[in-house]
């Protein structure tokens, strides 16, 4: 196979921006996906097996068979999990990652995010540091992010955010009725709500339509390609450059390095199960949290017998995600429209600023509701099944609204990602095992939140509500899993520098969700794409034609 | 009370009219579905098509639940017997929700994956043979066919310009 530039490991939000920034500069990039590519033909609008509801298994991968996982629970002991259960911590196999399928809040994490532990100080027993970068330093790749990908949403409401040159390239949808009923409400109590910021088309851009505004989005690949992922933007144009090849259903098995310890491409089972090499100059991993430190631990040799970027064993450490909490509010009026895509209103008020208490994120309305998200949602005392549950399902299902949030989770060094000794897939790799949890603070300011969201719902005129703030028992990762290869200047702890470079190896690069020190008070997609294109800019920077230069 | 366990036994690997379910089987898990979403102005379970959701999962996604259901309707097929001396589908309403209820204490763990599949093939996506005709959804008010096509800038909004 010819050797080329670039091999880029996962087409994803990160790596369909990598592939595409890579070729676009005269790099021949092979990107490989495990995954399969689906397109807007493939929206079944199956409220029982898509990416968020999974009771019939993951619409757009892993499938079940042959992927197991490993978690330990608090009492240290071990279960099996499958990609269709929450304990896997899934995000997506496919084309365009997560981003296919997403809810597509395409947030700016705010400056203070990028500098937890200086704001906060580090609570004992925690990992919480800052960014080696800030907010100044992305803000450009955010904005490059905001137009190639495409984001609608209006930012004017608020106060609360970073300072940004130019407005969002589009504008938001129009308000549905969640919007009309809690807008009001968060002004009376002095928040500042506002339009989500979306990766959805509100008006044609970039050659597609708009959004029709239907009930199946988030977990849904878009029936009229509205939403904007990697999979529509960034990739058909790395493919346009013909410097680019994708590999579908292509498993990296491991990253190959040579006797001086520099990487000479991967090896990798194609979709007919053959074992492949693909050498290249440098190796991008943007297999997302959980998968890119499996493939680094997967893969030892003399130079590296724990692993690639292993030696001070902070690979998989830190893995975070959100801790969502929250309420349920049931109202004496109708508050559902039928009208999509979902989401449409936030404030971000409690971000940060809680005093006595670290971080927090913004809240915003839940995202989508169908008949089979209201089973479980009834008010408190609904009887759980025979006559009193369907006449409650009647009298609620439409009068309902829940207000959530992804309160920011304070990472340790004890939630990690390590590879099990061993389960194995059905490539015979060794598999994920998942251990430990977020620090106890993170459950503390996420019951705050849970009462915020309460109170927002009561002054909207709520009858009832239900407050949700569980503590899970292992770390949430899930789709917003990031941490597990933090970005720092210190060697000793971290596994990349700013440039999202391996320390150890100057030709391996982790550029995905991996690199986040912490993750936000906000759903992570537009950082990790500002991210991917902050990193390509260095990379393509330091690429001088001939050969990568560190 | 072997007996019947060797009798429902039987008739569960004879094909009839299911993939998985015996006729027997069958009869008894409808009459449990049936207590979960019952007939009022709108369709039970059954009437609905969830014996054909669980069914058809019940050799798809729920083949690992494949034991916790012949197990459980044997155990409900018995719990029937000793209280009235029929099977439960031969019961009245009232002594269906006395057995189902037993259950719900007694045997939980079948119970409540029956109630979730239950509430899955009713309020779920008529594909999988529950939700006939989308009849669930209707009862919630929801358009079915569904509306699409609402993506006119509505301008008395505001923030459109």
């Amino acid at each position: 196979m010819k050797r080329v530039n670039a091999v880029v490991v996962g087409a994803g939000a990160a790596g369909g921006i990598v592939a595409k920034e890579l070729s676009t500069a005269g790099l021949s990039v092979v990107l490989l996906e495990r995954g399969k590519w689906y397109t807007s033909n493939d929206c079944r609008k199956d409220d029982l097996r898509n990416q968020r509801t999974t009771v019939l298994g993951n619409a757009f991968g892993p499938e079940d068979e042959g992927n197991p996982r490993v978690w330990v629970d608090p009492k240290g002991e071990l279960h099996t999990a499958w990609p269709s259960e929450g304990s896997y911590q899934n995000d997506a196999a496919c084309v365009g990652g997560g981003t296919l399928s997403y809810g597509a809040q395409a947030w700016r994490y705010m400056p203070q995010d990028f500098r937890m532990r200086s704001t906060y100080g580090a609570p004992a027993g925690s990992s919480l540091e800052d960014w080696p970068i800030s907010y100044d330093d992305l803000e450009p790749f955010y904005e490059k992010a905001e137009y190639e990908i495409g984001i609608s949403g209006d930012y004017s409401g608020t106060p609360f955010h970073g300072p940004r040159r130019r407005p969002l390239p589009m504008p938001p949808l129009p308000p549905g009725r969640e919007f009309e009923i809690l807008e009001p409400a968060a002004k009376r109590l002095g928040l500042h709500p506002f339009h989500i910021p979306m990766a959805r088309n509100s008006v044609p851009y970039n050659g597609r339509g708009p959004c029709m505004r239907c009930r199946w989005c988030v977990g849904f690949a878009c029936e009229v390609d509205a939403k904007n992922g990697s999979q529509n933007t960034v990739i058909p144009i790395a493919l346009n450059t013909g410097n680019c090849e994708l590999r579908t259903e292509c498993m990296v098995k491991e990253i190959l390095t040579d006797d001086r310890g520099r990487a000479r491409g991967v090896s990798y089972f194609d979709s007919k199960g053959h074992l492949q090499e693909q050498l290249s100059d440098l190796v991008v991993v943007s297999g997302c949290a959980t998968e890119t430190a499996r493939l680094l631990l997967n893969s030892k040799s003399k130079l590296f017998p724990e692993g690639l970027g292993n030696r001070f064993d902070q690979v998989g450490r830190n893995l975070q995600g959100h801790h969502y909490t929250g309420a349920i509010g049931y109202f004496d009026f109708e508050t559902y429209d039928d009208v999509g895509p979902g989401a449409t209103i936030a404030i971000s008020d409690y971000n940060h600023g809680t005093p006595g208490l670290c971080g927090g994120g913004m809240l915003a309305n839940e995202f989508i509701r169908l008949p089979i998200h209201s089973v479980d949602r009834l008010p408190a005392n609904t009887p759980r099944w025979g006559p009193g549950h369907k006449q409650a399902m009647r009298d609620w299902h439409r009068r309902t609204i829940v207000i959530m949030g992804p309160t920011q989770q304070i990472p340790t060094a004890e939630g990690r990602v390590t590879v099990d000794p061993t389960v194995r897939d059905k490539w015979r790799l060794p598999v994920v095992r998942i251990s430990g949890n977020v620090h106890p603070d993170t459950f503390e300011i996420g019951a705050v939140q849970a009462r915020r969201a309460e109170a927002w719902l009561k002054e909207a005129g709520a009858v009832s509500t239900t407050l949700m703030a569980g503590k899970p028992q292992v770390v949430s990762a899930g789709q917003h899993q990031a941490g597990t290869c933090r970005m720092g200047d210190d060697p000793k702890g971290s596994v990349v520098n700013r440039h999202c470079q391996i320390h150890d190896v100057d030709n391996v690069f982790v550029i995905d969700s991996s690199v986040h020190v912490t993750n936000g008070g906000f759903n992570p997609a537009l950082t990790i794409m500002a991210v991917a294109y902050f990193a390509s800019d260095a990379l393509v920077r330091n690429w001088k034609g001939t050969g990568f230069r560190s | 009370m072997g007996g019947v366990a060797v009798a429902i036994g039987c008739t569960a690997h004879k094909r009839g009219n299911w993939d998985f379910l015996g006729d027997d089987e069958a009869r008894t898990l409808g009459a449990i579905c049936d207590q979960i979403v019952p007939a009022d102005d709108f369709p039970s379970a059954t009437q609905a098509g969830v014996l054909t959701y669980i069914d058809r999962q019940l050799v798809r996604h729920y083949r690992r639940h494949q034991d916790v259901y012949r197990e459980g309707l044997v155990q409900a097929h018995a719990m029937s017997m000793k209280r009235f001396g029929q099977e439960l589908a031969a019961l009245s309403r009232q002594q269906q929700l006395e057995v189902v209820s037993a259950m719900e204490r007694e045997e939980s763990r079948f119970f409540e994956m029956v109630r979730r599949h239950t509430l899955e093939g009713y309020y779920g996506s008529p594909r999988h043979g529950g939700n006939r005709d989308g009849v669930s959804w209707r009862m919630l008010g929801l358009a079915e066919p569904p509306l699409l096509g609402r993506a006119q800038y509505d301008l008395r909004k505001g923030s459109g310009e």
